[in-house]
């Protein structure tokens, strides 16, 4: 539960935070695009080392480091899995490299987006109101979904589960315990969201009015020209003039 | 017995819930945990079995450091019945929902089955044997996990709010129940907001507040004693608010028994129409 950690929101005044989300999405598909689009280990070690600059803007530098450790296990994996297939050391590399810089631009995306502003974005992009609320929802319970899970740990404990040793059958079959009473709180739970929010009239207008509205300021202009620029010359560079 | 030596406790986040409790639980005493939410009782508790160590300071369970043994194994002595029984139940059946803490510390199949029955007649459930505890009602739930703990028969048995969602009969057979572990010789410690329940069973109080020992002593002491009672958010016991109001000042001070108040109330009034 502690990787979720490093795609948790922390709230802080920078201008990463302050940016629209919609910008921001663009932004991360950008970079997400840019990892895609090059293959070779010197582009993509470029393309890793341009989000440093981000991650300390955005001071969440401690929490980036964590999503960086949580999916090194995984990283490692796929170098390891190149290179038998592929034997190409660099290619690897630039493979592993690949997977850290997807990961890194989604943590920045979800550690300097608030769940309120991500519903936001996507009402006012037009996506039915029910989605973006399903959606924020499903975000807002993770953490809750966490706490629960830890007490129905200590519950089981006390009752002389050990979670602990034995073979993988037995690992995986010690979790039962700990994975109904979860489910079953979480269908509960959901039931419940769904009667308060019907007792609310949840769906009654079609169009709601909200009390904040995104707005795209200069900064978001000059971001969205800034992407636009390094996209069309990355795709320049990398499909006319073949330097790469 | 339970030894807590100036324990402190700070969750991952910061959270400072235990600052400095030193507390000793004699065997077979019946000790009641109060104190406003957040006061650190149920965080106090977690640390009777093991689930949670001190960060500083240290436990002792019958002479064994909690940080030197398994939660497994203290857990054998120390029965902890948590406050939502839906954090816990999760079987088909009502009876392998009592025998699965039976099977984990390693009881043979006989035993189990004699452990099932006897639980199950403990808390008037014998009844939904076969039935899924998932359809049960909120306070029946709550006694099959009480009697999933209460099956491998622990020396001592703590439980996380016992009385919520229980009816007044209900709440009176698990009085005559907890006092009945309590002759037994079993150690019971209960952390509750209930104060009638607490009043009717007259254990030994011990009232927290922010993570701090607050007072400890016989519950007349304690639910008589308005500025403690008010420091931890407790409302006095309605028997006490009466002989309050009524300026009882000398012969009642400590009366939170209804049967001891009526006593006093009717010789008062006899000597009066005399």
């Amino acid at each position: 539960m502690k990787s979720l950690d490093g795609l948790r929101f922390r709230k802080r005044k920078t201008p990463i935070h302050r940016l629209d989300p919609r910008v921001k999405f663009l932004l991360i598909c950008a970079i997400f695009a840019l990892s895609i689009i090059f293959v070779d280990l010197m582009s993509i070690t470029i393309i890793f080392l341009a989000l440093v600059p981000l991650v300390l803007l955005a001071q969440v530098q401690g929490e980036w480091l964590r999503s960086l450790r949580a999916s090194a296990l995984l990283a490692a994996f796929i170098f390891v899995l190149n290179l038998i297939f592929v034997s190409d050391l660099y290619y690897a590399l630039a493979m592993a490299f690949r997977f850290l810089v997807i990961v890194s631009s989604f943590s920045i995306f979800f550690l300097t987006t608030s769940p309120d502003d991500l519903g936001l974005a996507l009402e006012q992009s037009h996506f039915p109101y029910e989605f973006s609320f399903a959606f924020t929802t499903a975000i807002r319970f993770v953490p809750e979904l966490a706490k629960e899970a830890q007490i129905i740990v200590d519950a089981q404990r006390s009752r002389g589960l050990e979670l602990e040793g034995g073979n993988i059958l037995k690992r995986i079959r010690n979790y039962i315990p700990i994975l109904i009473p979860l489910i079953v709180s979480a269908i509960r739970r959901s039931m419940e969201l769904a009667e308060a929010m019907e007792s609310r009239c949840f769906g009654a207008v079609k169009m709601r009015t909200s009390l904040h509205a995104l707005k795209i300021r200069s900064m978001d202009y000059l971001v969205i020209l800034m992407i636009v620029l390094v996209l069309a010359g990355s795709i320049y560079i990398r499909f006319y003039i073949h330097l790469l | 017995m339970i030894e807590t030596h100036d324990v402190y406790y700070t969750y991952p986040n910061g959270f400072e819930a235990l600052k400095g409790v030193s507390l000793a639980i004699e065997t077979g005493e019946f000790v009641a945990i109060m104190g406003e939410n957040g006061a650190g009782k149920t965080t106090l508790i977690k640390h009777f079995n093991g689930l949670m160590k001190p960060t500083r300071g240290s436990v002792v369970v019958d002479g064994r450091d909690t940080k030197k043994v398994t939660v497994a194994t203290l857990s054998r002595d120390v029965g902890l019945v948590f406050q939502n029984p839906d954090h816990q139940l999760f079987s088909e059946t009502v009876e392998d929902e009592i025998a699965f803490g039976l099977r984990n510390f390693g009881f043979d199949d006989k035993t189990i089955e004699r452990r099932v029955d006897w639980a199950l007649n403990l808390l008037n459930i014998s009844q939904y044997r076969t039935t899924s505890p998932f359809i049960l009602s909120g306070g029946e739930r709550k006694r099959v996990a009480l009697s999933s703990v209460l099956s491998w028969d622990p020396k001592i048995v703590v439980l996380d709010e016992p009385t919520i969602g229980q009816d007044y009969l209900q709440k009176e057979r698990l009085r005559q129940f907890i006092m009945q572990l309590n002759t037994q010789g079993k150690t019971v410690v209960i952390v509750t907001h209930d104060v009638e329940f607490v009043a009717d069973c007259k254990p030994r109080v011990v009232l927290m507040s922010k993570g701090r020992l607050l007072a400890d002593g016989s519950s007349e002491k304690i639910l008589t004693d308005d500025k403690l009672l008010e420091e931890a958010s407790i409302i006095p016991p309605q028997v006490a608010q009466l002989f309050w109001q009524l300026k009882f000042n000398n012969a009642g001070r400590e009366i939170i028994d209804v049967y001891e108040a009526a006593e006093i109330l009717a010789r008062e009034i006899r000597e009066r129409m005399n």
